[in-house]
């Protein structure tokens, strides 16, 4: 019996070591994302300069600033896209923290190991010689490894401006504005809904799993439990798709769709929506200024 | 696979909306004949599943992870067309609402993956299932494969994306201003990591799943194979008597280059040129059963040889020659050695 009871401890502990089994780190996943969902919708209802424009704008504004930083040729205006993002972050509410942690930080790590090796292959003028390893670092490759870094920062929290502040259901709404075809946006908005049904399902049959797991699972194992997953959840997403169609129908779906629009722009939206285009065609007219590519050159 | 924002230029984004717009267009009005009202609910909740399935943490043998796209899942189980919309609706919600993938590489990554990888998916599925019987291991493998060459393909044209930036877009000192790596270094760089660890998890799941519907609802193969027979249902779970094909393959991904590196031209296949380099002259005189070969070669061939000047010498065009080639060449043995030596652990293991 001691024996036994130390066999099972030591297991515990092996599985403990190993970060858990795939069923738990897929856990971790599916629960990381309904909580970053959550928290997005949260922060879209407070209090804020984003979270009170018009959606249209918004979308606008910032889809308009995102195309200026990748079409900027100098770094001045890429840095200068990052400031007002980070200027309307503040005003917004949202902490500075949740933009370095699901920003920043994981932009910079991917995009770092990236840019990284550039320093040394891209072709250009000699900066320095690593002793040792006797690879050169060029400046054309500093300049290039600057230049996807900060505009992928700048890019992404844009993007995550966008994600924390508006109400997906007024993205929807101003997707119409922007001319994207009604079934698209009606599709859009189902395949949201139905992300969380399949997240809970997911996490269900998930946890199901787990609290009937003594043990630890074999990887040929797993493999077996995560694809026959998929099937189950494949086959149950089959169901719910009848169900819902039959659901539909007998409200009257008939294959259109009609959507409420009742935005009103306010006096404060107009404002917003010059103050975006001015800081965007600043920024179109500052990124196409060569001369100041020079100013940030190595040699 | 998920460019962001920034990696490519507004340029090639701007081509690449205009080269997924048709596709988008033709697979809407192809799938509103098939599914009429249906098609609302359908592709939702498909694109709902895809969503969620690209978080499962899937353990590859010799104890990495990775994800699946489910591209040929949906591929094999909605059709093409079905899948080109389901895999771009999931895309455009992980770039609108959870920030995952640039908006303005939304068309390039739906592309890349609904399009080209739907594409592929079916195409091999097709190919290689050949009207097998709805239940047969042989569907098993054609699903594998076409998860296989489904995630490769889209790898393949994200790292052409990238690889011609810094070629076209530089600053006046000449550095790139976006992706800064060439073909040189972009395709291989790419290639490795999907023809390894992304394919083999992509590979493992499309087989699984399938393997696993032909038990529990076999009806769902039915769309993409309507004429395929349907007599048994196969006794052994399909996934399991599949191992000797996966060492098959592994093998002869190793032996690909192979045909490539032996010395010496064809028996026959001699060009004008041969005739003159004594090296050849050997390799023909000790392969024709040492008969020594014309000192000059036959007038007709001389005559002949400028008339058409192929646009592929060698069965490779010029790109191939060079170094890229050589490193996908390579990338593909590694990848045979790799699987190779993922099987030979597992079966350790096991023991």
């Amino acid at each position: 019996m001691i024996d036994n009871s130390n066999r099972t401890n030591k297991f515990a502990l092996k599985a403990r070591k190993k970060r858990g089994s795939f069923v738990e780190r897929t856990l971790a996943t599916l629960v990381s994302k309904t909580e970053h969902a959550l928290f997005a919708e949260e922060l879209a209802q407070a209090d804020g300069f984003l979270q009170k424009l018009d959606p249209r704008v918004k979308i606008v504004g910032l889809l308009a600033l995102i195309l200026a930083a990748t079409l900027a040729r100098n770094i001045f205006t890429i840095l200068f896209i990052f400031a007002v993002a980070v200027l309307l972050a503040v005003l917004s509410g949202v902490p500075i923290r949740t933009l370095a942690m699901r920003a920043w930080l994981s932009a910079l790590f991917f995009t770092g190991m990236i840019a990284l090796p550039a320093i040394f292959l891209t072709p250009g003028d000699a900066l320095f010689r690593l002793p040792l390893l006797g690879w050169t670092i060029t400046a054309q490759g500093i300049t290039t490894a600057i230049y996807l870094i900060s505009r992928v920062e700048t890019t992404v929290t844009l993007s995550l401006l966008l994600v924390l502040c508006t109400l997906w259901t007024h993205v929807l709404k101003a997707l119409r504005v922007l001319r994207v075809p009604v079934v698209f946006v009606v599709i859009l908005g189902m395949t949201y809904r139905y992300i969380f049904v399949m997240l809970e399902t997911a996490r269900n049959m998930f946890e199901a799993r787990q609290s009937r797991l003594v043990g630890k699972l074999g990887a040929s194992e797993s493999r077996r439990i995560a694809a026959a997953s998929v099937g189950v959840l494949l086959s149950k997403s089959f169901y719910l798709n009848s169900e819902v169609y039959l659901a539909m129908q007998s409200r009257g779906f008939r294959g259109e769709v009609y959507t409420l629009d009742d935005f009103q722009m306010q006096r404060r939206d107009w404002f917003a929506l010059v103050g975006f285009l001015l800081a965007a065609l600043f920024a179109f007219w500052l990124g196409r200024q060569d001369s100041l590519e020079s100013l940030l050159s190595f040699n | 696979m998920h460019i962001p924002d920034g990696y490519l230029s507004p340029v090639t984004c701007a081509v690449l909306y205009a080269a997924a717009a048709p596709f988008w267009a033709i697979a809407l009005n192809r799938v509103k004949k098939l599914l009429n009202t249906r098609l609302v609910p359908l592709l939702s909740v498909f694109a709902a599943f895809s969503f969620v399935i690209m978080m499962f943490n899937i353990p590859l043998p010799g104890g990495t992870t990775g994800h699946a796209a489910g591209i040929a899942i949906a591929a094999i189980v909605l059709g093409v067309w079905g899948s080109v919309l389901a895999i771009s609706v999931a895309l455009l919600i992980q770039a609108l609402f959870f920030g995952d993938g640039g908006i303005t590489a939304f068309a390039a990554n739906s592309f890349n993956m609904a399009i080209v990888g739907s594409l592929v998916a079916g195409a091999v599925y097709r190919i290689v299932a050949n009207n097998a019987e709805l239940a047969s291991t042989r569907r098993v493998v054609a699903a594998g494969l076409a998860g296989y060459a489904a995630i490769n393909a889209a790898a393949f044209c994200a790292s052409i994306e990238f690889g011609i930036q810094p070629l076209l877009f530089q600053d006046a000192s000449g550095a790139p201003l976006y992706a800064p790596y060439p073909l040189s270094i972009a395709v291989p760089a790419m290639m490795i990591g999907h023809l390894t660890v992304a394919g083999l998890a992509e590979m493992v799941v499309t087989a699984g799943v399938v393997a696993y519907i032909q038990r529990t609802d076999v009806s769902l193969l039915k769309l993409t194979a309507p004429d395929a027979p349907t007599a048994n249902i196969a006794e052994t779970p399909g996934w399991r008597s599949t191992k000797a094909l996966w060492i098959g393959l592994a093998a002869l991904m190793i032996l690909t280059p192979l045909g490539l590196l032996t010395a010496g031209t064809a028996w026959g296949e001699w060009s004008a040129d041969d005739f003159a380099d004594p090296a050849v002259r050997e390799q023909i005189a000790a392969a024709s059963g040492n008969q020594a070969p014309p000192t000059a070669p036959p007038e007709g061939l001389a005559r002949l040889a400028d008339i058409w000047t192929s646009p592929i010498p060698d069965y490779a065009p010029a790109f191939m020659n060079s170094a890229e080639f050589g490193y996908i060449l390579s990338a593909m043995f590694g990848t045979g050695i790799i699987i190779l030596v993922f099987l030979i652990i597992g079966w350790i293991t096991r023991k």
